[in-house]
């Protein structure tokens, strides 16, 4: 048997599985949480193993034995299984979150089927290995994000998810016409392909402005981050928290390939620009938050600025330690925004209202989610012994290496300002009740889960290293291990 | 010019004034109409620069492509509908 055999039906799984969850979720609607936690274990262990066996060498595998172009190949690293891990994390402990938090909502019985499509497209995504599949992963994520915030069920919260899916489908279009323009150029879709054959001119140049002005609307870099804080704001909490966690790194992660891929030799000034965006993203994004009168815009406009971490990569991407320093910062970002937005969720849940002001007598009432929310504050700030502190260690350590410190002034700025705006929240949430009684009571996991997270999260840093072991530079490996159908 | 180059032209043409207009109009219908007139855009290039040399057969990839993008447009637009028509309940006029 070809070693590489078991890591390939892993991959199969982690996209045909959700995709079943979706169908047999939206047919028995009242089993649909069952359903949920079966995939979402299926789905942590699948990540695991896939994990496991790509660690060593990469994997190819042909569905179907229909090569590429026509056929759809996918494609599995060290970097694929981490981040497919993290995935199956979050939306596992979404799982035991999401069905106490929606049981009273009329849009419960949507959210199944939905986070099922979107657990799928994510995978789809990170298993792609050429520029079409990764559009239709794209859409497909967009189309379930985008209903997701319409679960929301406000008027608001409908306008944000349109608003939401046309910046969503202007951007995939100029995607799609960059992806016309390499096809044009190379005669390839293929990522390992598209890197072999990669030299200037001014078609690929084209497509290197369309494809990525598309993936920094979806992925709301500033300033295309308009749609961003009101879509993750009005959306029920369990898809805040799957949207700001995971959904927005996805595009982050195309480009990240596309950089190691066709994008090889952009002009250098093209990834400073993207440093400066980033940089702008920080302070704005911050300064945002520390404006805003609610608790989950507040949270919002913080994955605007932490979004600008991610884009410092571009014009460091020549530093030794960059790939890890993102690797980390994407895991920990999402573990402790997911807690963030859960706590905020439970604020809401239980006060009826997420004005930051009238957060009163949260310490006393919820201390679980107030002590989930100061951890994950913690995180985002960057202390030891967080994920986010190794992160924006190595981001800063890569800044001196490549001799560009204005990076890292950018890096404590941000992390200051950060501390600005949880120690606002924290602070409101001890000052002394004003005669506010009853509230609706959270349930124990709802209590649970996001304090669980935080403490993940937190505690990121210690097994970060192992971790970082295992990932490699995120260049498709052109001697990748290949499965065909016998 | 050849014809192929012409009909990519066009289609860039439409993409871009179709991204114009989406931003610029204020009814959501009108936008949803624009990104559709977008894609079609994109389509016309994609269908257009198939034909890689006179004579020969054209690329079929593309074309795959292209049915690929469609129903995506299709299914999209669905979901916009969906919501315009929700915000209408809602008593938000188009």
């Amino acid at each position: 048997m070809n070693p590489a055999e078991p890591a390939a039906a892993w991959a199969v799984l982690l996209i045909v599985s959700p995709l079943a969850a979706a169908v047999i979720a939206f047919l028995v609607q009242r089993r649909a949480a069952g359903v949920a936690y079966v995939n979402a274990v299926l789905m942590t262990v699948a990540a695991l193993g896939l994990l496991d066996a790509v660690a060593d060498r990469p994997l190819t595998y042909a569905l179907g034995d229909w090569g590429a172009p026509l056929g759809i190949e996918l494609y599995a690293d060290s970097l694929t299984g981490i981040l497919l891990v993290a995935t199956s994390l979050i939306i596992l402990s979404i799982t035991f979150y999401a069905p106490d938090y929606l049981a009273r909502t009329r849009t419960r019985r949507s959210f199944w089927p939905l986070t099922f499509f979107l657990h799928a497209a994510l995978n789809g995504l990170y298993l792609s290995a050429d520029v079409f599949n990764l559009y239709v992963a794209l859409e497909l994520l967009c189309l379930a994000a985008v209903a997701l915030v319409a679960l929301g069920d406000s008027t608001a919260a409908v306008t944000a998810a349109l608003r939401y899916l046309l910046a969503s489908l202007v951007a995939s279009l100029a995607y799609l016409l960059g992806v016309a323009l390499l096809y044009h150029t190379y005669g390839a879709l293929d990522l390992t392909v598209l890197a072999e054959a990669s030299r200037g001119g001014a078609p690929p140049w084209a497509a290197l402005g369309l494809m990525t002005a598309g993936l920094l609307i979806k992925g709301g870099l500033f300033p295309l981050h308009f749609w961003l804080p009101r879509a993750h704001s009005e959306a029920p909490a369990p898809v805040s928290a799957l949207l700001s966690g995971l959904v927005v790194k996805a595009p982050f992660y195309v480009l990240l390939r596309l950089w190691y891929g066709p994008f090889e030799d952009a002009p250098q000034a093209v990834g400073e620009l993207l440093g400066v965006l980033g940089s702008v993203a920080i302070v704005w994004g911050s300064l945002q938050a520390l404006r805003q009168e609610r608790l989950k815009l507040l949270v919002a406009y913080s994955t605007v600025a932490q979004i600008g971490y991610l884009f410092l990569f571009f014009p460091l991407a020549r530093a030794a330690t960059v790939v890890d320093a993102v690797t980390v910062f994407i895991i920990a970002h999402a573990l402790a925004k997911a807690a963030m937005f859960l706590a905020a969720g439970n604020m809401l849940y239980c006060l009826g209202h997420d004005r930051i002001q009238e957060l009163d007598s949260i310490a006393g009432r919820l201390p679980l989610s107030l002590a989930a929310f100061g951890i994950a504050g913690m995180c985002i700030m960057g202390l030891p012994p967080s994920g986010n502190f190794i992160a924006k260690w190595l981001l800063i350590e890569a800044a001196f290496e490549s001799g560009a410190w204005a990076w890292a002034v950018v890096i404590i700025a941000g992390s200051l300002l950060s501390a600005a705006y949880v120690f606002r929240v924290v602070g409101h949430a001890f000052t002394p009740e004003h005669g506010f009684e009853g509230g609706t009571p959270i349930t124990t996991s709802m209590a649970w889960v996001p304090f669980l997270i935080s403490l993940l999260a937190l505690l990121l840093g210690l097994i970060a290293a192992p971790l970082l072991e295992v990932v490699e530079l995120p260049a498709l490996a052109a001697d990748a291990a290949t499965v065909r159908a016998p | 010019m050849t014809a192929p180059g012409l009909y990519a032209l066009v289609g860039v043409a439409l993409f871009c004034m179709s991204l114009h207009a989406v931003i610029v109009t204020e009814s959501p219908l009108r936008k949803v109409l624009a990104v559709n007139v977008m894609s079609s855009g994109v389509f016309l290039v994609l269908v257009a620069l198939a034909r890689r040399a006179p004579g020969t057969l054209p690329d079929p990839v593309p074309h795959a492509m292209v049915i690929t993008g469609i129903v995506v447009a299709v299914s999209a637009t669905a979901l916009a509908i969906v919501l315009i028509n929700r915000l209408r309940a809602d008593g938000e006029g188009l």
